[in-house]
């Protein structure tokens, strides 16, 4: 009994910090798709921060300063995004495609030039890696707060505000936020910025608090988990929140369950429970579990009539 | 920013502007490269040397070069259809699969001349069944198929290693790769035909020929193909006329994902003569920026197909000889020229205009 008790705790913690770069990504992708601008470049700005933050923090010693790198790394890779999808109404998708085919690229280039070491950064120790708060009962770092944090905020941002009001709308109509004499491009590009913003704190945490360091591809996919808990989530926050607890459970489970033989059921494949985040999101696309409807005019670039 | 955008000549916009946006792409490179510390000529230099300065190289990229054919076509078959497959990379593995388990079943009782082509027809179906569901779920349940292409690619990646791992790994092997297809069972290489320098070039690259020929022949010479583009074209217009949406919607999208599949014809029939894992790493994604390159169409592709050839094996040379370098270079490369002739495809438009106008 015991052993299954401290089995479940040791999960629901791992869980928690599994899913906390896909909660913050989530809350950024959210965002975005809620403005219109569909994002696929998830994994590439969070895989771009993830890099900038660990060779920041490799350099300067300070983790914070890794922070802010990442922020900015991320913030890059969003304008130019919007830029390509707002001002010069590119292919969204396409789009998102490059930059996380570039960020794969770059990432390698640049810390082979750097750092000498196939593409890795220096493993951080001290002051240049996020470590857990030290107040009663809390044994994870800052971000994974903020990460849980993050969820009620976008919730107020999206629903409570004017700019969640305004934001919503353009995604739906946007022709009508410009009839109100409201710019549609500016919104859409605060809405890529507040994305930016959080991807970036996503990859802060994959490469400076949860691992010692940066490695090629480290996102390994992470991106498009979160793009699938948007989806999963309906475009709302909470449920997006569930939904990356819920791959969170899954990625946690899979690791512990790595060789065990559950009674009646045998060995399951460990590739099968990673594979499930992606398969209950094209079932639920299908619309075999509930129906999934993206903001209307997601995708499409908004063209000012003369 | 939102004027609306003006005619440019025909030959501009067919051959100006993807030069001006490549251009655009290779400059970017070249700040990169300056960036860490390499003189960007010299590497422009070594990168041509290491692609076409011996027959080998030549080899090499033209091998690589039957890759990214194949995938074009296959991004390009879709877009005219006016789908968005981004999912070559899932159907190129899976369309390996099937190459591997045709000859892995039959290789022992089977004579070449019947094996070879039953093993590049599985590498075609199992291509075309791995996009076949992405395209039913958009045609029949309203799925979006990019998200769907995406998760399949994932998907696939899943299935392969728990194939490789589980069923067909070889026995007593360490690796997750099967057992060796028998000597019979490959497709001849070209310098064994030609006594040409080693290099993995074979016969495949015929195979990528007659495929943009049939791609050209099918989307401008016959009706389905016709109808393909209509559909891609004007949706409404296509439905008044009559045609099947969801029918054009799995032809497409079967085709789109056979091309795919033929990946795993040059790879692992060509090439590796046994399964492995991740041998269609990033021809899926790279195929979108020979077909924006190639402006979808099959000449243009071949072209484009060779030009990401030569990057391909002049990147590798350029990081062998330049340590500060990588390989991954030619993905940065690929990555900046997906976005310039792609998002980015109408940035250089106004210049281009202003400077035509002044000209004229």
């Amino acid at each position: 009994m015991e052993e299954i008790l401290s089995f479940v705790v040791l999960v629901l913690a791992a869980t928690l910090r599994v899913a906390t770069p896909l909660i913050l990504c989530a809350m950024g992708g959210l965002f975005s798709e809620k403005s219109g601008i569909i994002d696929v470049g998830l994994e590439g700005k969070m895989l771009m921060a993830a890099f900038l933050a660990a060779a920041t923090a490799a350099l300067t010693g300070s983790a914070w300063l890794g922070v802010a790198a990442a922020i900015v790394a991320a913030e890059v890779l969003a304008l130019i995004h919007g830029f390509a999808c707002i001002t010069h109404r590119g292919n969204q998708v396409v789009s998102g495609v490059a930059l996380n085919i570039l960020a794969a690229g770059l990432t390698v280039v640049l810390g082979t030039a750097w750092f000498a070491r196939g593409g890795q950064t220096p493993p951080l120790a001290g002051d240049a890696r996020l470590m857990p708060l030290a107040f009663p009962g809390a044994g994870d770092n800052v971000l994974v707060y903020l990460a849980l944090l993050s969820v009620p905020l976008s919730w107020w941002l999206i629903e409570r505000t004017r700019f969640g009001l305004r934001l919503r709308a353009v995604g739906e109509m946007p022709l009508a936020v410009d009839a109100a004499g409201i710019s549609v491009m500016w919104l859409r590009y605060r809405a890529v910025l507040l994305c930016g913003l959080f991807t970036g704190l996503a990859g802060a945490y994959l490469s400076i608090a949860q691992n010692a360091g940066f490695s090629r591809d480290m996102t390994a996919g992470q991106g498009f988990i979160a793009l699938a808990a948007v989806i999963f989530g309906k475009w709302r926050p909470f449920p997006a929140f569930a939904a990356c607890l819920m791959f969170g459970l899954l990625d946690a489970i899979a690791i512990r369950l790595q060789g065990v033989r559950l009674p009646g059921i045998g060995e399951v494949p460990v590739q099968l429970i990673q594979a499930l985040p992606y398969l209950l999101t094209v079932f639920l696309l299908a619309g075999f579990i509930g129906r999934a409807v993206a903001p209307r005019a997601a995708g499409i670039p908004y063209e000012k009539e003369h | 920013m939102t004027a609306p955008r003006r005619p440019l000549p025909a030959w501009a916009d067919i051959a100006l502007l993807p030069l001006v946006n490549i251009a655009l792409a290779f400059v970017t490179v070249g700040l990169i490269v300056a960036a860490i510390g390499v003189d960007p000529l010299q590497a422009l230099r070594l990168l041509v040397v290491g692609a076409l300065g011996s027959s080998e190289a030549i080899g090499y990229t033209l091998y690589y070069a039957t890759n990214f054919a194949f995938t074009g076509l296959a991004v390009a078959i879709a877009f005219h259809a006016g789908l968005f497959n981004i999912g070559g990379e899932g159907q190129a593995y899976v369309g390996g699969l099937g190459c591997g388990l045709a000859v892995l079943a039959l290789d022992t009782s089977l004579p070449a001349w019947a094996l070879i082509p039953l093993a590049v027809a599985a590498a075609a179906l199992f291509g075309a069944a791995w996009a076949a569901v992405p395209a039913w779920l958009q045609a029949w349940r309203g799925s979006h198929i990019v998200i769907t292409t995406i998760m399949f690619n994932f998907i696939a990646a899943a299935l392969m290693v728990y194939l490789m791992v589980n069923v067909l790994i070889a026995p007593g092997s360490m690796t997750p790769q099967s057992r060796n297809f028998a000597d019979t069972a490959g497709i001849p290489f070209v310098h064994e035909l030609l006594g040409t320098a080693r290099s993995p070039l074979n016969l495949s690259v015929v195979l990528a020929l007659l495929c943009c020929v049939g791609v050209w022949f099918f989307l401008w010479r016959t009706s389905w193909g016709y109808a393909l583009r209509a559909m891609g074209h004007n949706r409404e217009a296509a439905i008044y006329a009559g045609t099947d949406l969801r029918a054009m919607t799995m032809l497409a999208m079967c085709l789109s994902g056979a091309m795919a599949g033929f990946v795993g014809v040059n790879e692992l029939l060509g090439v590796h003569h046994r399964i492995v894992l991740d041998f269609q790493a990033g021809y899926g994604f790279a195929g979108i920026a020979v077909a924006l390159m190639g402006r979808n169409h099959p000449f243009g592709i071949v072209l484009a197909a060779l030009l990401f050839g030569a990057l391909q094996q002049g990147g590798a040379e350029l990081a062998f000889e330049i340590p500060g370098i990588t390989r991954e270079m030619v993905v940065v490369i690929q990555g900046l020229i997906i976005l310039f002739s792609g998002a980015l495809a109408h940035l250089p438009r106004p210049w281009l205009q202003a400077l035509l106008a002044r000209r004229g």
